[in-house]
């Protein structure tokens, strides 16, 4: 295994298992995953597939991957990759949550993300939306190559990165702070 | 809950006002995923010394650690950051403000 591309730590009011459920459940992803255009769909075996579900009823899915390990509520283990993409390894990284209870009712979340081959485009792990002068976003990945582009509500507007840092933004969304 | 949340900003603010962490966590920005030895190199000061702003900085969860075999790789964990911008920062201002910055870093690279 190579190293990590990048680790993500944030620490939730909740508990253990509500942070699992927002994270493989097809309704409570649904809420907050790519400003709530898209959805986590799997059972959440090991060896299952997963995908990440645009939310609008297409079914089209824009991430793909594999369950390795799925140990509810402390730590789930993904492959990650563009659908065309999946039997690629090199082209594969590898997500890992470790979801913890920290103290009282907080919970730390853990977000790892490394490729499984060196040299990967998906080292950067930076698919975003990007905007093109029509309004229409796209689904872009860090090589620039274009993916179908389909235009979205408002709601999911914001770029963001899928990954990590939009899913602990997200996280916190559905589990509103007090201060 | 709250006195925990206001605890744990009191804890990034004061890890960043140094600037010998501000200037690890650069580093860590730069290449991520690095050992203490590797953050020492170029640096005029103790191993002991980084060790103890890396504790710091990872108290205030600014820096995450990840065991690779022997060794412990440090990573920048921009969370506390992005927990600041989101609440001063207004949804709508990022595209105006990114102009902005992207107007500055234009103007003071062709300074050079």
């Amino acid at each position: 295994m190579n190293k990590p591309s990048f680790v993500y730590v944030t620490y939730i009011r909740s508990t253990p298992e509500k942070v699992w459920d927002a994270i493989t459940d097809i309704k409570i992803s649904g809420q907050y995953w790519g400003g709530g255009c898209h959805m986590n769909v799997s059972d959440w075996k090991a060896g299952s597939k997963w995908e990440h579900q645009r939310n609008d009823g297409s079914g089209v899915a824009d991430i793909v991957g594999t369950v390795i390990e799925s140990k509810r509520p402390g730590r789930l283990v993904i492959t990650w990759a563009a659908p065309g993409e999946a039997a690629d390894p090199e082209k594969t990284s590898r997500v890992v949550f470790e979801i913890e209870p920290h103290k009282d009712d907080v919970v730390r979340l853990t977000v790892t993300h490394s490729e499984l081959e060196p040299g990967s485009e998906m080292l950067r792990a930076s698919w975003f939306y990007y905007p093109d002068p029509t309004g229409t976003y796209h689904y872009v990945q860090s090589t620039n190559l274009l993916l179908s582009p389909w235009r979205v509500s408002a709601g999911c507007m914001t770029a963001a990165l899928i990954g990590g840092e939009e899913l602990i933004a997200a996280a916190h969304a559905v589990f509103p702070r007090s201060d | 809950m709250v006195a925990y949340y206001h605890s744990a900003m009191d804890k990034v603010f004061k890890a960043l006002a140094d600037e010998t962490r501000r200037q690890l966590l650069d580093r860590l920005h730069a290449d991520n995923g690095q050992t203490l030895g590797q953050l020492c190199e170029h640096l005029a000061m103790t191993r002991q010394a980084v060790t103890k702003h890396l504790v710091l900085l990872e108290e205030a969860n600014l820096v995450a650690t990840v065991r690779r075999g022997r060794e412990k790789l440090h990573y920048l964990n921009p969370v506390p950051i992005h927990e600041i911008a989101e609440r001063w920062i207004g949804k709508f201002e990022r595209h105006r403000l990114q102009a902005l910055g992207d107007l500055k870093k234009n103007l003071e690279s062709s300074d050079e």
